[in-house]
């Protein structure tokens, strides 16, 4: 019980933490543009963290992050600009107006893409490996063509008028939301149940786990966070458009959790904070931009294809690592063929392929 | 206990389906792969408390029959029945979670847990928590954690694992490794245990060790454990009846010293 009370008081600190801090960002003691991208790394995480627990915790490749992401955006936005602005104002268009205004709309963008994700879910995540990925793809953009035919949110032309809340407080604490929920369901049973997927789909279900229950669980949670970082998104500039969530922003949040390294929350978080604060830094080098960019990915995943921290010490996020025993090429392999079993025991060396469970065959 | 002559062996087999005192039974239990016939009408019959050993030349079709009874495979046809309820055609978890639980021919630990994570995994179905409990930490999740923890250290230090708790179940030693199986498959708390292979890869004085365990287990759990064996010395020495398959056909079952003595049997392994 003291332990319950003691998370309850850190709670209350850092939103206290949080609520101060917005002041000092709110303020123009700080450049408008180190404010931006501050926030926009807090969106970024909340993208990459939640994606996390589906690609790198439950080991289902799915890259339609940001299809979830617009549910959560376009939804939020429609209510926040049909009953929100108006609720805030009944409510004395004051700080507490706006917070109840937002919190509502954060859990309609939420349900929303939880929604969409469990739709999605159940079909797709029947298939495995290369087959989900193209599925999620595909459903990812499915969402942005429906959004451009709906004209109550603006269609193709986007979505403007959303009422704009730059906050520092709402970024971060729906980041710090994502990163603490994140970290508790996967060191719970839930958790374990997850990643005992990742590791060996046929030994969980013997140990009693219903692996497509559980897979189309942890893709739901995803959605919704993902959704609750459209959420941000959408009251950041107070304008949609359904192009900003092509596949392209999709793989953007991919190619964060890579870096970072799948299955780790720090990492997701450092390769979040990483690519929305790199292609600014280097600003400087005008037409280069890109391509030095590009060439730092490149670099990066070939001195660590396993992302700056770990893939597999992912249990306890950084705390532990237990990479020394697997070695380097097991972790490349591991990582594109982690839904295929028989290709990962063939590159294990030591156990024998098991292709077909009954190998026992009769001449 | 009736011992079975080789003649009667094929008989018996067929009276085990029928087997009243049988926790397990198959019923004329058949898979096909394509035109290959696996498991031919295979008739068993496992009594509560026994160890029951499966045996038979490389090929038999054993692992086919393990994989039938925890629903990896559906049969062709025929039915199994645990507990005197149908359960084929179930889903492997949902058999896990009517209490059979196993260990697998290759292991399958889970490779980026440790060893006290991968005992853990297993304890799932009886998990009180839930997942709201888990997100906000609350007291119920704390002990529930904590009862399992307890449990699952309990269960290594039976099998003189709990010092390697925080290691990485896969950097185990090879015969740590199987014993961390048979540790995470009793975590399930299953009625019947269904051990693939547990002695492969030991040296004599493991596989010796190891009998003592599977009976210790048996006796303290109250288990009926169903064992594959290739080591004849571990299934004689541990099993109180032994099935013997050629072909996915049952050719005999007994006594384990009927068994040894069998000319069928012997005609299996040896050839003509």
């Amino acid at each position: 019980m003291s332990r319950y009370l003691r998370n309850l008081i850190i709670a209350l600190v850092v939103i206290a933490v949080l609520y101060g801090l917005n002041f000092v960002f709110a303020g123009r003691m700080i450049s408008p543009y180190f404010t931006r991208i501050l926030l926009l790394s807090g969106i970024s995480i909340t993208l990459a963290v939640s994606l996390n627990l589906i690609n790198g915790f439950t080991g289902q490749f799915s890259i339609g992050h940001a299809g979830f992401m617009a549910v959560g955006a376009y939804s939020s936005a429609y209510f926040s600009v049909t009953y929100g602005a108006r609720l805030a104002v009944a409510l004395g268009d004051g700080t507490l107006g706006w917070f109840v205004a937002l919190t509502l709309a954060t859990l309609v963008g939420a349900a929303f893409a939880a929604f969409a994700g469990l739709l999605v879910g159940v079909p797709s995540l029947r298939l495995k490996g290369d087959y989900l990925a193209i599925v999620t793809l595909g459903f990812g953009q499915i969402i942005v063509v429906f959004l451009n035919t709906i004209e109550v949110v603006g269609g193709a032309r986007g979505y403007s008028g959303i009422p704009i809340v730059k906050s520092f407080f709402w970024v971060f604490l729906v980041a710090i939301l994502t990163i603490v929920g994140v970290y508790n369901i996967v060191n719970s049973a839930f958790g374990r149940a997850l990643i005992s997927i990742r590791e060996d789909e046929l030994a969980a279900e013997a140990m009693g786990i219903n692996t497509t229950r559980y897979k189309v669980m942890a893709f739901v949670i995803s959605s919704g966070m993902a959704g609750a970082g459209g959420v941000l998104l959408a009251h950041f500039d107070g304008y949609l458009n359904p192009k900003s969530f092509e596949f392209i922003k999709s793989f953007e949040i991919l190619i964060m959790i890579i870096l970072g390294g799948l299955g780790s929350i720090v990492g997701s978080v450092l390769g979040a904070i990483l690519l929305t604060v790199l292609p600014e830094a280097l600003r400087g080098f005008a037409e280069y931009r890109m391509v030095i960019y590009s060439v730092l990915l490149i670099i990066l995943m070939i001195t660590r294809p396993q992302g700056l921290l770990g893939k597999t010490g992912s249990f306890k996020g950084w705390r532990r690592n237990r990479t020394k025993s697997r070695t380097e090429a097991e972790e490349i392999t591991a990582e594109d063929t982690r839904d295929n079993p028989s290709v990962e025991k063939a590159t294990l060396g030591e156990r024998q392929s098991d292709t077909s469970l009954g190998e026992e065959k009769p001449q | 206990m009736s011992t079975h002559t080789s003649n009667a062996a094929a008989s018996a087999a067929s009276v085990a389906g029928t087997d009243p005192a049988a926790i397990l039974k198959t019923d004329q239990c058949t898979i096909r792969f394509g035109g290959l016939v696996a498991v031919n009408e295979l008739n068993m019959g496992v009594r509560e408390g026994e160890i029951y050993g499966l045996i038979g030349p490389n090929g038999a079709g054993k692992t086919t029959i393990f994989n039938l009874l925890t629903g990896v495979y559906k049969p062709t046809s025929g039915e199994i029945h645990f507990q005197n309820q149908r359960i084929d055609g179930l889903r492997s978890y949902e058999i896990a979670g009517r209490g059979v639980s196993r260990t697998f021919q290759n292991i399958r630990l889970f490779p980026s847990m440790s060893v006290l994570e991968n005992v853990m995994t297993a304890c799932h179905i009886h998990a009180k928590q839930s997942l709201f409990d888990a997100v906000i930490r609350s007291p119920r999740f704390e002990r529930d954690e904590a009862e399992h923890r307890a449990y699952c250290l309990e269960l290594l230090e039976i099998f003189d694992l709990a010092r390697y708790k925080d290691e990485g179940g896969t950097s185990l030693p090879y015969g740590n490794q199987r014993r961390l199986e048979i540790v995470r498959a009793l975590a399930t708390r299953p009625k019947l245990l269904l051990l693939d292979e547990p002695a492969a890869g030991m040296n004599p004085s493991e596989a010796l060790d190891l009998m003592e365990l599977i009976r210790k287990i048996r006796d303290r759990f109250g288990l009926t454990i169903l064992l594959v064996e290739h080591n004849m010395k571990v299934v004689m020495g541990v099993c109180e009846r032994i099935q013997v398959v050629d072909y996915g056909k049952s050719i005999a079952l007994g006594l384990p010293v009927d068994i040894k003595n069998d000319p069928k049997v012997i005609e299996a392994y040896l050839g003509d």
